[in-house]
């Protein structure tokens, strides 16, 4: 059947879970846990003025995982009959026939699950309807080709609107749920002079439509963007000062999660081992997680794992403070579930007092990187490598945008060496930053 | 009749009650409205994956996903509707939302007559999951274990993994035709992370392909993929720090092709040169390689990870000639693009799911061998870099700048290999770091099945492969200056 989404309501989706968890408990299983999801949106693109796509997504899954003692096993399915569900529920006990016991497995300690659950305001319905979303978009991408004559063509822009509820319950009697919803605009365009073509893009994105960027004003930054970045040249290989701008910081601070992530840790797969109370960061960095943020993108009362997450300190004074833990690889190290089952819960560097104008004045001479491409990242080693583009900055100047130039070191010394972080913190993601100027980098050109 | 589409129907259309009658009643209802093309696209997936890590495979996880995607085509819009429901009411809706994007009035197509498209049988039509037991599942995984641990004692950790799928797809369209196809997926991937003298390094390899489990266990797979992640994460271990700057670049056989992938294949998809946009656009015909290199984009060879019967909009894919002798032959098309340019569609119309729209996308890409020995090559270099592992890449399509990644790369000095340094990103241009190419080896070599492309936030199972290659200049992004 297909579970249609009314006013934010999750009780109907319960009985899904209490259904998977009874099935496993009648298949013998001495823990289980399930999740069950369902999400519905409207996707438009115009480009050059003419609709392009019209989607209507629709999605639904149920995932369970059944214990027997420390073995365990997994399943899913997008059939949410009650034979599929039994189905999906036996595939699951009949895996963990197979699988070792393992010390670790298991759920979450009783005590250690959630049991307050304030309203996030993450539940904003937005219904447009097909018409009025096509005229949004052609106002964003009207906007974007009316800002400067060398844009030339386009990929179009686009409205999307989503809306998700999700339940997760496990054996132990917790059943918690979530409402929430997405909304996002995007404009991409393509500028062209005697130089060649480039292409840039802008979005915005919210819990609340309310928060959306006017769509004129995506648009506009859009074209900027890609106007700017015509007559890119490249640079020759040499040690620079580096800005990442805003919008591309937050890698650096992704880099960093996937570093004292529970299971790189207990694998030794990370370059940051044994560094819990050391300075990982210049001192003055402070990195937090706000998992009760109103209207956040990683917001949430209760982890994959349904433990509570806390607001807290993962870096202070540069000083590594916390790991990003689940409840398994918490176990595996001996330590407590930091409630990360999923991931990091709006992730946060301080700003510093200045814009990303002083930033450029401070490095007075290096280079402003706007654009970041490649996955030239070695977690083990710390090793980064990464195609780039951007401005070359002479005197806190911006000057010529230069491209196809790599900038190249080790994450440890790129920590340590953030001299500023911006005020233009950059809020459109789970994890937010502002402009990180770092001492130094190597760049690699002709 | 061919047998994937029996299994198709079955698998498909048969649990909703669903016949030849109502497929055509709801096209009756979609050509109501003024449309160029319509189609349906039924799929069924099972998915299973177990992993191993610290010598126990301590999980596993199986997946079932199912549903129709309706997509309703008039000019150059497309209306778009999917269901996790195979069953008739679910389809109307679906049915009426999509074809919402064209106004009520006749289609040039008024009634649908099925008829079976040409398909090809370049796999068979198995099942994976079923073609080893659970338990041989495992003993595979711990074999890998034991060959890691076996192959060097600086071996700390092995995470092993293997994954197998079974997709029936069944498209229908408004032009009549019906083709299905079962596609078997399977991979075994193994990574190991080293330790001695307080340094670590990781390596992995892996392989797969259409095919069953049994080819791991036939080919001794276990044993290949564990020494060879074991020897790069050691060359690894003792890799200096890699040059910065440009230089001569060695690429090795096989996987490296990532870099025509990246380099030159998104670029001449066929979206992207309909609407302009790519470093491309509009230069058919003109020199974008040096003579010697022809490129193709394959989907016709047996049993390869990239490789498909028909693609999923109903076209049997073929061998399509990219670039031959140097010059710009031709684009990648599914069927609206091809129609928007009023070319043939070549088979590459893919899409990860029924949730997804098809685009064009690559089956698999490779370069023709040349003439060069390899060691030849390599010795005709003074300084420069020998790669021969890679891991992603990635391209920015206007204005044609790619970047792949290297893990396991070497100095040339004097002609020779010397020492192992780090990996590193390496960047061009891709309409011209072919002309570059200045020897190609004779060596061709296909990757061992591992490959998974990105576009539009879509994965789709590829394919690369190329001989030895000489690129007279290419930017290595070490951090060694000089």
């Amino acid at each position: 059947m297909n579970q249609s989404i009314s006013r934010g309501d999750c009780e109907p989706l319960k009985t899904y879970v209490t259904d998977a968890l009874a099935e496993a408990r009648r298949l013998g299983a001495s823990g289980a846990e399930a999740n069950v999801s369902v999400g519905q949106g409207l996707s438009v693109n115009v480009r050059l003025g003419e609709v392009e796509t019209v989607e209507h997504t629709r999605d639904q899954g149920l995932a369970v995982t059944v214990f027997f003692g420390q073995r365990s096993g997994s399943a899913s399915t997008s059939d949410l009959s009650p034979s599929a569900l039994r189905d999906c529920v036996r595939a699951a006990a009949s895996i963990a026939r197979y699988t070792a016991a393992d010390d670790c497995a298991g759920l979450a300690d009783p005590t250690e699950l959630a049991t307050e659950f304030p309203d996030l305001d993450l539940y904003h319905p937005w219904n447009p309807g097909v018409e009025r979303s096509i005229e949004m978009a052609r106002e964003c991408e009207a906007a974007a080709r009316a800002t400067d004559a060398r844009i030339t063509n386009s990929e179009g822009a686009s409205l999307n609107t989503h809306e998700h509820l999700e339940v997760y319950g496990n054996s132990h009697g917790f059943l918690g749920s979530a409402a929430m919803t997405r909304h996002s605009m995007s404009c991409a365009v393509i500028g062209q002079d005697d130089s060649g073509m480039q292409r840039e893009y802008w979005y915005s994105v919210a819990r609340d439509p309310a928060n959306l960027e006017p769509a004129a004003a995506i648009g506009r930054q859009a074209a900027r963007r890609t106007v700017g970045r015509l007559g890119a040249r490249k640079l020759s290989t040499r040690k620079t000062p580096v800005i990442f701008e805003a919008p591309v910081a937050s890698s650096l601070l992704s880099h960093f999660v996937g570093a004292i992530r529970g299971t790189s840790l207990y694998r030794r797969a990370s370059f940051l081992l044994d560094h819990l109370g050391k300075p990982v960061f210049a001192p003055h960095v402070r990195i937090h997680e706000q998992p009760f943020l109103p209207k956040g993108l990683g917001s949430s009362t209760f982890d994959g794992d349904g433990v509570a997450p806390r607001e807290r300190d993962l870096v202070r004074g540069g000083i590594l403070e916390g790991y990003v833990l689940d409840v398994y690889a918490a176990r595996k190290l001996g330590l407590k579930t930091t409630g990360n089952a999923g991931g990091v819960h709006n992730l946060m560097i301080d700003p510093g007092p200045d814009g990303l104008t002083a930033l450029l004045r401070q490095m007075h001479t290096g280079l402003l990187v706007t654009d970041l491409i490649g996955f030239g990242i070695n977690n083990v080693t710390g090793d980064y490598s990464r195609g780039a583009a951007g401005f070359w900055v002479e005197n806190g100047e911006i000057g010529d945008p230069v491209e196809e130039i790599t900038i190249a070191g080790n994450l440890r010394d790129m920590y340590r060496g953030i001299v500023a972080v911006g005020n233009d913190t950059d809020t459109r993601g789970n994890i937010r930053s502002g402009s990180i100027l770092i001492d130094h980098m190597t760049l690699a050109g002709d | 009749m061919s047998q994937a589409l029996d299994t198709a129907r079955q698998t498909l259309l048969a649990p909703a009650g669903l016949g030849d009658r109502d497929l055509e009643a709801l096209f009756g209802q979609l050509l109501a409205h003024r449309l160029d093309y319509a189609d349906l696209y039924f799929q069924y997936s099972r998915h299973e994956s177990w992993s191993l890590e610290e010598g126990q495979v301590k999980s596993g996880s199986y997946s079932v996903d199912q549903g129709v995607g309706v997509r309703a085509v008039s000019g150059e819009k497309t209306g778009f509707a999917y269901s996790d429901v195979i069953l008739l009411p679910a389809l109307t809706d679906a049915a009426m939302a999509a074809r919402a994007i064209a106004r009520h009035g006749a289609s040039a197509t008024a009634a649908v007559r099925w008829r079976p498209g040409p398909v090809l049988a370049l796999y068979a039509p198995l099942d994976p999951l079923a073609s080893l037991e659970d338990a041989a599942k495992v003993r595979l995984l711990e074999q890998v274990e034991a060959e890691a641990r076996a192959a060097d004692p600086r071996v700390t950790q092995v995470m092993a993994s293997l994954s197998g799928v079974q997709d029936v797809m069944l498209v229908a369209r408004s032009d009549g035709i019906l083709a299905a196809d079962v596609r078997p997926l399977v991979r075994l991937n193994v990574t190991v992370i080293v330790e001695a003298n307080g340094r670590r390094e990781t390596a992995s390899h892996g392989g797969g392909g259409r095919v069953s489990y049994q080819q791991f266990l036939q080919n001794h797979s276990a044993r290949e993929y564990a020494q060879a992640a074991v020897r790069q994460a050691l060359v690894n271990l003792e890799a200096d720090e890699a040059p910065a700057g440009t230089m001569k670049v060695v690429l090795g056989p096989g996987w490296p092709g990532i870099l025509l992938h990246e380099a030159i294949g998104h670029g001449l998809e066929g979206d992207f040169n309909r609407k302009g946009t790519s470093a491309f656009s509009g230069r058919i015909g003109e020199r974008v390689a040096a003579r010697g290199v022809t490129v193709v984009d394959d989907g016709t060879l047996a049993d390869r990870r990239g490789s498909l019967n028909v693609d999923d909009e109903g076209t049997p894919t073929q061998c399509t000639v990219l670039i031959e002798d140097g010059i710009l032959k031709g684009y990648m098309q599914d069927t609206h693009n091809a129609r928007l340019m009023g070319v043939a569609p070549t088979g590459n119309g893919r899409r990860e799911s029924y949730a997804h729209l098809p685009l064009p996308r690559m089956t698999n890409t490779y370069m023709l061998p040349g003439r060069h020995d390899p060691q030849e090559i390599i010795a005709s270099v003074d300084r420069g870099l020998y790669a021969v592992n890679f891991g992603g890449g990635q391209v920015d399509i206007t204005n044609g700048k790619f970047v792949f990644s290297a893990s396991e790369a070497y100095l040339i000095e004097n002609g020779q290999v010397t020492r192992p340094v780090k990996g590193a990103t390496l960047i061009g241009n891709g309409p011209d770091v072919l002309t570059r190419v200045s020897r190609v080896g004779n060596d061709l070599a296909l990757d061992s099945g591992v490959g998974t492309c990105g576009k539009d936030g879509q994965s789709v199972p590829v394919g690369v492969g190329q001989p030895t290659l000489l690129i007279d200049g290419l930017t290595v992004g070490g951090t060694q200056q000089g």
